[in-house]
């Protein structure tokens, strides 16, 4: 190992702090009309960024001794998150302008590039020790992001409870790990396998750790803080955390319970196609109640999580290829449909309810169909790329076996369907008296709005994106 | 020759901008650059057709080059089977694009003049272009399912553009009919292409001839299903029945579509197959020849009794699709000198039909843009009110009736030629429906241009020639038609890909001639005058046939039969009974149950950070107790 070795396995790492440190100097260098560009520069850098890191390296690599690791496929997914952390950018611009958040918009920016940054090292560790600090830098920030609006009640409350509720987890997840730590004796992945033999104790440990993902990916029975801090984060964080958080955090689950818990497939497999069932149904059976649209997508993105998870049971390289495949469909049609609802929300001072959306399409009609797209492709109707993501993760898990878990998911998706056509309803038939009016959009936002559409439509269609990552797909465990 | 995917593109691009955005242009500039689009496209298409012809040229073999200037592969399905998109140019493929491309460019400038006006103009060429974009990508496709995609692309443009008038309820009704039967139709197509594929492991034309050998009598099954497909598109009996309804939608596009390029797709997805079929399923094919042969007939005689004068065109252009057909089911051997001249003389055939088919459908256009109305007893006499629509549809009347020096004779020579080599009585046959083509085609001309006047209406309105924009299209299409004949088809196009010089057959063209002129001379003295005795006498006389011919035989009575008694009533009738309640019933049920679960865990979600935690702890305990009960 030497620096270039660093430089060339660490881009994107490297990068990414090194744009950190620069929009520190700028927030604090830069005078008020400077900082007034300051989403324009976050996504410039991000963009410049994505731009220098797309193409993967080929070939593996350990780095620091076997803590952090390198493969194709992880870059693909860093590179996948940073597009997810810059359409969020994107669409958090209108929100941090207005007065009470002005003035710690510089905040923002690094707060979430720092979550980001925590992500990639997650996603990278060879070692549990580096995947904790990772995650905890994944999670700590994000607390304050959840509590930006820090003097409005719910947003105050949701942060509470975020970070309450990640305390908790980190704690049983590391209790997880140090009886990982005493029954093999390394913390090392690669070296674990050898020595893992499905004692009582390491099961123990197993679902402790699985219970610390299993939070951040908001899986039943960890899911519970899900539906308050959504509601009550701000819409772009919402947003963030539904995906790229939840994203980082489902590939890591996913390498590493097949990298190191592999002698163990049969336990965590099992336990898997409970979890499934359960986020799956009860998921479903909340959103099926909800009137708050950001509840509502709450319920939604754990169902959700539920299908992600369908990839992860098999086992098999074509699962993980499925699981990246789904996570950028679902980037872009959660993104579409928070990015709706964020600007409803700024526009309209707070209006989230479904009934708001009476009659939407008459006063906004292409919002209104960005919306109905994306919720078509979370619903996985043909021919948008949720119908083809959702259709690999599910030939995933009946490849490796698992028929009853897929039919009761097939079950779900009929029941998601009608939650997901209630609002295109609400949207497209319900006359309203009073519907919302006529909105402008600024720029930023249709940006973001027109990278997620296109990513709903073509994704599907353009079967090279599948074959690509398909192709990456090489030396993960 | 990598620009021929402009062939592709731009047409696609232009539905697409007329599409999304032609209500903000002005009709004149939607119009404008649809035909803009589609000049290019021609002059692409003209440009490919001499390169590929002239530069490429036959290779060191004698042959033209299959050429496959672009493909990627779509949809890999397992490790030989895939689902390529591409061009792929071939003599037909390239024959079918000038073909495609001339009458289209042909159709988008007399549009301008027929369609001024209508709403929907802007609507209209892009309609107009995506039917271009698929008819394009159907004739250039590398493999049989790019083909079936562009297939029902085309199928769908057909049904948009007959549903034109769509607050016209019968244009309503024909586009579903002609979707409907030509869907089912495809259906039979669909599969005998997943046979296809399944047995061959490939979607390509030319496949490996072991997996064929190994797949025994199910090639020769697959083909056949195949031309079912193509049998509804091209309208032969018993699926014909859409074709003639198709006629609601405008004349230019039943110019375009249903008159030169989709119609014919059948008899080009035949040809397509033709090596497969020759050699695999020779029976198939002399099958499809019985099959074109009596839609050529039912199809003649029900022409000579139909007033509506596109009804008359309709049934002739299926008529002379039977004559397409027969002349590649006759093939014995794909050498064009012993028993394959039918192959070049049905492509031939098709090229001419399409020139002068369409240039009677525009001539039609032109005369009802005249005189309003569809029917024969409001026209007559026209000739003195629209000499260019007269002359320019005499010419087509003379070349589909096969008068010698028309392109029609010589294409139509060649078929009987080939007739008459497969069998004397195959040749008769169709000699005798040649001849009654031109009695209909001379009935038609005559009801048009001379015979009895509709002078009160012509008084109140008189009749007008065209505008330039209109005439223009006729004077084009009637001098490709006027020399035409005299390309040397063989030359480019042969069933084994050699060159083959198109020779006259004396014996058989003065015959066809001689019953040719005969049915002319009797269309004259029956029609041509002011009063029609003979034709009045004849029709009272054979009352009932000529009841029964101008209700096409009551086949649509046949469907209307089956489709509402037998199907709706005992197949459909059940089976809605079985899905409002047990389908629905077990719907309900799993939504009623969803409620009161939903509704019976709702205290979960407390809002309660300690009962979260409490949860969370207890999920993970349940979970290690689970697995360690059942480890």
């Amino acid at each position: 190992m030497n620096y270039t070795d660093i430089l060339i396995y660490m881009r994107h790492e490297v990068t990414l702090m090194a744009i950190i440190i620069v929009l520190f100097i700028y927030d604090l260098a830069a005078g008020r009309r400077g900082r007034s560009r300051f989403s324009a520069v976050t996504c410039c850098l991000l963009l410049l960024q994505t731009a220098i890191n797309i193409i993967p390296v080929q070939g593996t690599a350990e780095l620091f001794g076997g803590m952090y690791v390198y493969a194709p496929m992880h870059s693909a997914m860093k590179s996948m998150l940073t597009v997810g952390a810059l359409i969020v950018c994107l669409q958090a611009d209108t929100w941090l302008r207005r007065d009470d958040t002005e003035h710690k918009r510089g905040e923002f920016y690094i707060l979430t590039l720092s979550t980001l940054l925590g992500m990639f090292f997650m996603i990278g560790a060879g070692n549990f020790l580096l995947f904790f600090i990772g995650l905890e830098l994944a999670s700590i920030p994000m607390a304050c992001l959840v509590a930006f609006d820090k003097y409005k009640h719910y947003s105050a409350e949701a942060g509470a409870k975020y970070i309450l509720t990640a305390l908790f987890s980190s704690g049983l997840m590391l209790y997880g790990i140090s009886f990982l730590y005493g029954t093999t004796g390394t913390l090392y992945f690669d070296d674990m396998p050898a020595r893992i033999d499905g004692s009582p104790l390491q099961i123990m440990a197993m679902v402790f750790f699985f219970s610390g993902l299993g939070f951040k990916i908001s899986l039943v029975p960890f899911h519970l803080w899900t539906a308050d801090a959504y509601q009550g984060a701000p819409t772009p964080v919402t947003g963030y955390l539904s995906v790229v958080s939840k994203g980082a955090a489902a590939f890591v689950l996913m390498a590493v319970l097949v990298k190191v818990f592999g002698p163990m497939m049969t336990q965590w497999q099992t336990m898997l196609e409970i979890v499934i069932v359960l986020s799956i149904t009860v998921a479903n059976l909340f959103a099926l109640r909800q009137t708050d649209l950001k509840r509502f997508l709450a319920f939604s993105s754990i169902s959700q999580a539920g299908y992600i998870m369908l990839a992860v049971i098999g086992a098999n390289p074509i699962g993980m290829t499925s699981l990246v495949f789904y996570m950028l469909v679902y980037m872009a049609a959660n993104l579409a449909a928070f990015g709706v609802v964020s600007i409803v929300e700024q526009r309209t001072d707070g209006k989230v309810s479904m009934q708001d959306y009476n009659g939407f399409y008459r006063t906004n009609p292409r919002l209104a169909v960005v919306m109905m797209l994306a919720l078509f492709s979370l619903a996985g109707i043909p021919p948008f790329a949720g119908f083809f993501s959702k259709f690999f993760v599910f030939s995933a898990a009946f490849r490796g076996g698992f028929h009853l878990v897929v039919f009761i998911a097939l079950l779900n998706t009929v029941i998601s369907l009608y939650y997901y056509l209630l609002v295109v309803k609400a949207m497209f038939i319900t006359p309203s008296d009073e519907p919302v009016p006529a909105l402008r959009t600024d720029t930023g936002s249709k940006i973001a709005l027109a990278l997620c559409t296109a990513g709903i439509v073509a994704l599907g269609l353009a079967s090279c994106v599948f074959e690509g990552i398909d192709a990456l797909a090489t030396g993960i465990w | 020759m990598e620009y021929t995917i402009l062939i592709l593109a731009l047409p696609l691009l232009s539905f697409l901008l007329l599409g999304l955005a032609g209500t903000r242009l002005r009709p004149a500039a939607a119009g404008a650059v649809g035909t803009a689009v589609v000049a290019v496209v021609a002059a692409v298409s003209y440009m490919t057709a001499y390169a590929y012809f002239f530069t490429v040229g036959r290779g060191a073999d004698g042959l033209y080059p299959t050429l496959t200037p672009w493909n990627t592969t779509w949809l890999p399905i397992n490790d030989t089977l895939a689902i390529d998109m591409g061009i792929m140019l071939d003599p037909i493929s390239v024959m079918m694009l000038v073909v495609i491309s001339t009458v289209s460019l042909m159709v988008h400038v007399y549009s301008f003049g027929y369609m001024k006006g209508e709403r929907g103009f802007q609507r209209y060429y892009a309609f107009l272009s995506l039917f271009t974009a698929s008819m394009m990508g159907l004739v250039v496709a590398t493999n049989i399912f790019q083909m079936y995609i562009f297939w029902e692309l085309v199928g769908v443009s057909s049904y948009l553009l007959i549903g034109f008038y769509y607050t016209k309820k019968e244009a309503v009704a024909a586009s579903k009919k002609a979707f409907i039967v030509t869907r089912f139709a495809d259906l039979g197509f669909l599969i005998g292409i997943l046979f296809y594929g399944y047995y061959a492991g490939t979607f390509s034309f030319t496949p490996q001839a072991e997996a064929l050998a190994a797949a025994g009598m199910i090639i020769p099954l697959s083909l056949g299903l195949m031309f079912v497909g193509g049998a509804g598109k091209s309208a032969m009996f018993p699926l014909h029945i859409w074709l003639p309804d198709a006629m609601e939608g405008p004349t230019p596009v039943s110019a375009l579509i249903h008159a030169a390029t989709m119609v014919v797709a059948g008899v080009y997805l035949v040809a397509r197959m033709f090596p497969l079929f020759i050699v695999y399923a020779p029976d198939v094919l002399h099958a499809t020849a019985i099959v074109g042969a009596f839609t050529s007939f039912y199809a003649a005689v029900v022409a000579c009794v139909q007033s509506d004068i596109k009804r008359v065109l309709a049934f002739s252009t299926i008529s002379q699709i039977g004559f397409m057909i027969v002349a590649l089911g006759v093939c014995t051997s794909a050498d064009p000198h012993a028993g394959g001249l039918g192959y070049m003389a049905s492509m031939f055939h098709l090229f001419t039909h399409a020139m002068f088919k369409a240039l009677l459908f525009l001539g039609a256009g032109s005369i009802i843009h005249a005189v309003h109305s569809n029917e024969m007893s409001a026209m007559g006499g026209l000739r003195k009110y629209m000499p260019v629509t007269h002359a320019t549809f005499l010419v087509a009347c003379l070349a589909i009736a096969g008068i010698w020096p028309l392109s029609g004779f010589f294409s139509k020579d060649e078929i009987l030629t080939a007739c008459f080599a497969y069998s004397p009585a195959m040749g008769w046959v169709m000699t005798a429906i040649a001849g009654m083509t031109a009695f209909y085609m001379f009935r038609l001309y005559y009801g048009i241009f001379w015979g009895r006047e509709n002078r009160a209406l012509h008084a109140e309105h008189t009749p007008h020639e065209s505008p330039l924009a209109m005439t223009l299209p006729l004077v084009v299409l009637a001098a490709i038609t006027l020399g035409a004949g005299f390309i040397p088809f063989g030359h480019f196009v042969s069933s084994d890909g050699a060159a083959y010089d198109i020779h006259i057959d004396t014996t058989v063209a003065a015959t066809s001639l001689c019953v040719a002129v005969a049915a002319i001379a009797l269309a004259t003295w029956m029609y041509a005058r002011e009063r029609q005795t003979a034709a009045e006498s004849l029709a009272r006389r054979f009352a009932t046939l000529h009841t029964a011919a101008y209700h096409r035989f009551y086949i649509d009575e046949v469907y209307q039969f089956i489709t509402h008694r037998v199907i709706f009533r005992c197949i459909s009738t059940p089976i809605a009974w079985f899905d409002r309640n047990v389908v629905d019933g077990f719907m309900n049920l799993l939504a009623r149950g969803a409620n009161g679960a939903s509704y019976a865990i709702r205290g979960m979600q407390s809002g309660s950070i300690q009962r979260y935690c409490i949860w969370f702890l207890g999920g993970a305990l349940v979970l290690t107790i689970i697995l360690l009960i059942i480890r």
